[in-house]
């Protein structure tokens, strides 16, 4: 399987299938027993630096510090990836996704489905190349899942890769189907 | 250089928001050192004599309680996996965290010692190498303690075992720590203890970062 710059891939299989397992695989934090994974023609175990800060990986959990407020939440992220992130930056992306007015409270009082949006605006703040998103569309209601097939296809426009697993249909044109 | 300092900042402003888990350890401290005066009675002599053992010991056992936590957290919200994701090196973003660590577990326990070894009717000079001491040997238990809670990482009733695993690697820090206010007791100075916990603390600098970001990497897989 290879993706180009535009491209996106929609990854399906049952449960237990790997879908999971293969993603994770392609973000490096696990080994395959067979094949190769490479960027820009690169295994990247060897251009594991590279590969990192060209990729955005969003899992299962949430990775939101129930401590901090959705703003906090995002500049702490992208400190970690040796990025600041102004507060101007992180409200616009916080708006866009649909948390206006909740920017400073505590994430432990939001919902799970409001939480996931803090993770897709990670999305927006993250200048990522490729994105692997694990279910993006749980916990998501109808809007929120058109403004992120949106955000989605935005990126792919800008020349961005894509590879997404999903039970349900997904807001966008084209794609190659992996079958597990 | 910047990541570093934003995980540091990042775990310290958590640990002011979880202000109870950081509470809980400093009067662990002080509560169990406090017992041993008003279990064994005025004895001047006694006290003396068992102060540096007991601050010591005192010191090990609130760091303990703590370390579970200095990755349960992250890895249970993933945040973990973001790390080993970021372009910046991981083994950067765990020395920060263990920093962050003995800043909130560590530093504090060094502030207090002297005021508690008042109690042991400890001279000046002796409160003044016991706080040295444990100013050199706490990011020792901090270092050493995160291989522990790294390699200890999401295994049920961790916590036990990871008492078992760190207490025995603590021995070194608390012989030399302990010994470095009986040698200046006794007349012979605290010189050569406290050089060894120094060293102590360079090999832990060096190695235990490494040796826990393989271990985070194991966790993770």
């Amino acid at each position: 399987m290879q993706l180009d710059a535009g491209q996106w891939a929609h990854v399906r299989g049952e449960n237990g299938a790997g879908k999971t397992s293969l993603l994770r695989m392609l973000a490096g934090l696990s080994q395959p027993d067979e094949g190769e994974i490479r960027w820009l023609g690169q295994p990247i175990k060897e251009a594991r630096a590279q590969w990192h800060r060209d990729l955005l990986f969003l899992g299962h959990q949430a990775a939101i510090k129930d401590e901090f407020t959705p703003i906090e939440n995002l500049q702490a992220a992208s400190a970690l990836d040796g990025e600041p992130l102004s507060d101007e930056t992180a409200l616009r992306a916080l708006v866009r996704m649909g948390l206006k007015g909740r920017e400073h409270l505590p994430a432990r009082v939001l919902s799970a489905g409001q939480k996931r949006r803090v993770l897709l605006a990670r999305m927006l703040t993250r200048c990522a190349k490729v994105w692997v998103l694990d279910e993006p569309f749980t916990a998501l209601d109808v809007e929120a899942v058109q403004a992120l097939g949106q955000v989605v296809g935005d990126h792919l426009t800008q020349g961005g890769i894509a590879v997404l697993t999903s039970h349900q249909p997904i807001p966008l044109a084209g794609g190659q189907e992996v079958r597990l | 250089m910047s990541a570093l300092v934003a995980i540091i900042r990042r775990d310290l402003l958590l640990a002011m928001r979880r202000k109870a888990d950081v509470l809980t350890a400093l009067f662990f401290f002080v509560i169990v050192t406090s017992l041993f005066p008003l279990g064994i009675g005025p004895e001047p002599t006694l006290l003396r004599k068992i102060a540096p053992g007991v601050l010591w010991v005192g010191a090990l056992l609130a760091t303990m309680l703590g370390l579970q936590r200095m990755f349960a957290a992250d890895h249970a919200d993933g945040t973990l996996e973001q790390m080993a994701l970021s372009p910046q090196p991981l083994v950067l973003l765990v020395a920060g965290k263990n920093i962050a660590h003995w800043m909130v577990a560590g530093l504090p326990l060094v502030i207090l010692a002297p005021l508690l070894g008042l109690q042991f009717d400890l001279d000046a000079e002796s409160l003044g190498v016991l706080t040295l001491g444990l100013l050199i040997g706490t990011p020792v238990l901090s270092l050493i303690g995160s291989v522990g809670a790294a390699l200890t990482l999401g295994v049920r009733g961790g916590g036990a075992l990871l008492s078992l695993l760190v207490l025995p690697l603590y021995v070194p820090t608390l012989i030399f720590g302990a010994g470095a206010v009986h040698a200046h007791a006794s007349g012979q100075g605290a010189g050569g203890h406290l050089s060894l916990l120094g060293a102590l603390l360079a090999l832990s600098l060096f190695f235990a970062p490494w040796a826990t970001t393989a271990a985070l990497r194991i966790a993770l897989e």
